[in-house]
Order: C-alpha cells, then structure tokens, then sequence
C-alpha cells in the first residue's frame, strides 16, 4: 500500500471516529458529563442496523434512517430519565452510572445476539475499489468520507447558523446566563443529547464494516472516542474533527508501518497530547 | 465512641477471616480472592477515597505487580516473601513515575491520564510476548515453601492464610498512615484541595506520596494473585480490573478503609452466585447495582450503615425524650 492510501485508510477510520465522538463532545463541553456509556450508544446503532437487515430485509443504505431516528429516541429517553439527575454529581458518580449502563448494555447485547461478531451486507456498489487518479481506493472508505464530510457540513451549519445552533452555543458558554436570558436550557441540553446518540448510532451502524461488531465493542473502542473527545476539547466540532483525522492517521499508519507495536504509540501519543495541551487542541475550558 | 469500644469492635473485624477459614474449607480459593481484591481495593481507597484522586488506571499498578511476581517465579526465584517485596517495589517505582503525570491535572485530563496509562500498558504487555506471554500469560509458576515450612497446596489453605495474612499487615499500615497528620492532610485535600496549600500542605508532594503508596499495594495485591493462582495473564492489567476494583470500593464505601473487603467480598459473593446462570446474567445485574449505587451516592454499604444507624439513635433518643416527658 502506498502512502497515499495509508492516509486516504486513516482519513476514512478518523471521519467514523468524528462521526461517532462528536456527541461524546457535545455532552461532556455542554453538560460537562464524562459518559463512558457513549461506546455502548455506538454499539446500539450497530445492532440496530444488524438486527433491521437480518430480521426485516432492509438494504443497508436503508437502515441508517432508521439507525438515526433510533438513537435519536433512545438518547433523548435515557437524557430525560437518568442522565438528567447526575448532571450536577461529581465525576465519580458520573463515570460509575455511566459504566454500570456499558456492562447492562453489553449484557443485553450478549443475551440477544451472542457473543459473536456480526456483519452486515454491503450494497454492490459499495464494495470494491474505485480507480482516481491511478490510486485504487476501497469504495466503502470513500462514501464513509463523503457522508462524513456532509454530516459535518451540516452539522457545522445547524451550529453557526440557526436558533438551536445560537442556544446551543450560549449554553456551552454560560448555561446560568442562557437560563437567565430566556433560553430553554433544559430542552437544548435533550435535543443536543439526541443529536449526539443519533450521530453515534449512525457512526456504529458505518463502524460494523470496519471495525466489526461484538459486545465488547462498547468497551473495547469507548478509549478512542475519549481519545478523541479530550484530545480535540470537549465542546468543539472542529477540535474533535481535527484529532480525529488526527488519531485515524496516527493509529493507521502506527499499525501499518508498526506493527509489532500495535495501539500502543497511539496510547501514548493521546498521554502526550493530554500533556501538552490539557483543554485539548481547541478548548476552551483550562 | 471510646477508644476500647472501637479497638474491640475493629479486632472482631480482624478475625473475620479466621472465621472464614474454619466455617468455609470448601470455598478458601474463593476467600482468597476476596482477600487479595479486598486488598486492591484498600489499595485505591488510598489514591480515591482519602487523596480524592479518580483512576481508572489502578490495574496498572495491579498488573506490574503481578508480573513482576510473574516473572521471578518464571526466571528460577521460587522465594515468595522477597518476591512480593520486589513486586510492591516495581508498582511503587511505576506509581511514582507515573504520578508526576497525573496530580497536576485536574478533572476529565486527569481522569483521561489514568485510562491512557492503563491501556498503554495493557498494550505493552500484550505486544512484549517474548517477556509476559502475550495473551496466553505466564502459567504454571512455582514457588518454593512459604517462610520454607508451608507448600502451596491444592486446597488453598497456606495461599488463604498467606492472602490474609499480608492483607490485614497491609490494612494495619494504612490505618496507622490515615490517623496520622500525612493522612489527615490527605483528607484535607479531598474535601477541599484549593484551601490546603493555605495552611502550609504542601499539595504536590502529598499527592504523589499518597499515588505511589496506593500502587505499591496495588503492587502487593497482584504479586498475590499470581503468586497464590500461580497465573498472570493480560487480564491483570486490563480495563475491566480498573473499573471492576472502582466498583468495589464505592459499593462498600470509599474513605473508610474496610469499605474495600466489603465490597469485594459482596462482589465477589454475587459473582459467584449470579455467573453460575450465566455470565451475561451477572453483568446486566452487576450493571443495574451500580447504577443504582450512582444515583443512591453516598457511602456505599458502609455509609448506608451509618445512616441507618443515625437513624435508630435519633429514635431511640426522641423515645426517651418521649418517656423523660
């Protein structure tokens, strides 16, 4: 594989990590929760969008909707029911709630799918390689970047352009003075919930192809999208992109390259990066 | 209460494991477990409930030790006693290390900074075959007799003694570190870490002290387990051993010293009940405990206890006010 393909591969694996962290990012810069239960709404996409193509015979293509909406619903019932109560616990309650809803999760995962790995059926036009510009580039990896770019740009878009964006940002920045001001804070913090575990629903439905889909996935890739998340700083779209990218490049070319060292220069590399910049590449908390 | 009260009631917890030995001779592999997990967990209270710092790296320290254990007994040192001391030493050295990178931050950097030691340990270890095994671990080590009279038998009763033993030393020495005036700063800088600096602590040092004490009986608590199971695999240093020992100590009760034996031993106890039906049947139910333990707060068993017990004094003294009327 040539260089430009161990970049276009890490591209491609850090556009489904943004994919899936950004709402990781969303609550822990706008509720300042640490939600280790985030992998575990990943992995429901997966199983959402394993369980619609098996059971009910839809297209894959097809079942991300659905994969979205579902995240959607399940990450605004469990925001209005659990996680509301612990936004203002400390830490430690936040990670043991968190962790204790991972090991329910995948208990259940194992009770209805086994604890084997699932896969799901790409459409023909998605398998294979594309030919540009004399690289052979998997087709999967490219519409993944593509989709990615477009989620981005919309998400970019709903935050810098609409009301919900306006809300969001002011809550980000001072929630007391937002409340003050009239702005539902409440219902911004559910609706920015729903917004994050539907994108990671979506994220994990895309993530079956690549990374595989077992119940250990909830724990097993939760320390990337941590990475990710406090490596980028918590509460900015476009710092979480950037690492990201970042750590999609770094894990894939290590790997390549590597070898025999495996994850571990990219463990390291998130200690280093957590060192030297301790709000994250683009924070704004200290 | 006085002084001869408490020294009755905490020897009574003392002889707790005696009375295992005696009442339960089948299940001494399990009483050991509870032992050394017990010890595990003390060994965080240090670092969480008294330094107030939240790791979700204590396998680490764990791991090191136990591979050390590991190791020794691989490479021809079949002593067991300098083996554990060389274990506790090797967490320590680790703990020390590693707590320069850890007490100067604060909050989700900090918390972040524990995880990531803790897997790129894990992966260490994993990609270091030729040293630690890999994924198949080291198996079958032997020791030499403890103290050169007591084998290391089938039934596990010098491993449960040996366990017991090291336990309640190492419980007597936290003791005696959270009643002195190293301990009481400790606490200090739990509740409040920004007055501290205030009244002449000094923080930094505190803090590492408190870290690297933690993982040197970390370090002790794995050289048992590979010691006593004559095993170390990957597991010893894995996520699941941080957040299941994080599990323990809050269910029994952080800062309190014996909330640590408690909650491994209700654990345990539970596991061992509830996996027989099938594993994923105790994950759901030890999910839905520590959720439940996350909203409930506060104290764990032991501080359920306590409001418990506060509740039936007050009665008792409005009933008398009652009578006095």
């Amino acid at each position: 594989m040539s260089f430009l393909g161990v970049a276009f591969d890490g591209i491609a694996y850090g556009s489904l990590l943004f994919l899936i962290s950004v709402g990781l990012s969303i609550t822990l810069g706008l509720m300042n929760f640490v939600n280790l239960a985030h992998g575990a709404f990943a992995m429901f996409g997966g199983y959402c969008s394993v369980w619609l193509t098996q059971s009910w015979g839809l297209p894959f293509l097809a079942t991300l909707p659905c994969v979205c909406l579902a995240g959607a619903g399940v990450g605004a019932l469990s925001e209005r029911l659990l996680y509301r109560r612990l936004y203002r616990a400390s830490h430690l309650d936040q990670v043991l709630f968190s962790i204790g809803l991972t090991f329910m999760a995948v208990a259940a995962a194992t009770y209805f799918w086994g604890p084997t790995q699932q896969r799901v059926e790409l459409p023909q036009v998605l398998r294979g390689q594309i030919h540009v510009l004399g690289l052979d580039l998997g087709a999967y990896r490219a519409f993944l970047i593509a989709l990615v770019l477009l989620i981005s740009w919309g998400l970019t878009a709903l935050i810098e352009r609409t009301r919900f964006g306006a809300q969001l940002r002011a809550a980000v920045d001072n929630a007391a003075v937002s409340a003050g001001l009239g702005i539902p804070v409440q219902r911004v913090f559910c609706l920015a919930f729903a917004l994050g575990s539907a994108l990671a629903a979506l994220g994990g439905a895309l993530a079956v192809e690549l990374l595989g889909l077992e119940p250990g996935f909830a724990f097993e890739y939760l320390v990337y999208f941590l990475l990710v998340v406090s490596v980028g700083g918590a509460g900015s779209v476009r710092g979480t992109a950037l690492a990201a990218i970042l750590l999609g490049l770094c894990d894939v070319a290590g790997k390549y390259y590597v070898p025999q060292l495996g994850a571990f220069i990219l463990y390291v590399l998130m200690i280093v990066l957590l060192l030297a910049f301790p709000a994250g590449l683009r924070g704004r908390r200290a | 209460m006085r002084p001869v009260a408490r020294g009755a009631r905490e020897l009574s917890l003392w002889l707790v494991p005696l009375l295992g030995f005696f009442a339960f001779p089948d299940y001494l592999v399990l009483g050991s477990q509870i032992l050394i997990a017990g010890l595990f967990a003390l060994s965080l209270d240090v670092c969480l409930g008294y330094a107030g710092i939240i790791s979700l790296g204590h396998a680490s320290f764990f791991g090191v030790g136990a591979y050390t254990a590991g190791l020794l007994a691989a490479h021809g040192w079949h002593e067991p006693l300098s083996a554990l001391c060389a274990s506790s030493l090797a967490a320590a050295l680790v703990g020390l290390v590693t707590s320069f990178l850890v007490v100067d931050r604060q909050g989700l950097t900090r918390l972040m900074v524990t995880l990531g030691i803790g897997f790129s340990l894990h992966e260490a270890a994993n990609r270091a075959s030729s040293i630690t095994g890999g994924t198949d671990g080291l198996s079958s080590l032997e020791l030499s007799p403890l103290l050169g009279v007591f084998r290391f038998e089938l039934s596990g009763k010098t491993a449960y003694v040996y366990a017991a033993v090291v336990a309640l030393l190492s419980l007597l020495l936290v003791r005696r570190v959270a009643d002195s005036p190293f301990g009481l700063a400790l606490l200090g800088l739990r509740e409040n870490a920004a007055r501290m600096p205030a009244l002449g602590v000094p923080v930094r040092r505190r803090l590492i002290a408190a870290y690297t004490l933690a993982a040197a009986l970390a370090g002790i608590a794995g050289a048992l387990s590979a010691q006593t199971t004559g095993f170390v695999g990957l597991e010893s240093l894995g996520f699941e051993r941080s957040a299941g020992v994080l599990i323990m100590l809050v269910l029994g009760g952080a800062g309190r010293l014996y909330g640590g034996f408690l909650g491994s031993a209700v654990f345990l106890a539970l596991q061992h009940l509830l996996s027989e039906r099938s594993p994923a049947f105790w994950q759901f139910w030890l999910g839905a405990l520590v959720v439940a333990l996350a909203f409930a707060s506060r104290g764990g068993l032991l501080g359920g206890l306590d409001v418990l017990r506060l509740a039936v004094r007050s009665r008792s003294a409005a009933r008398r006010a009652g009578g006095e009327a």
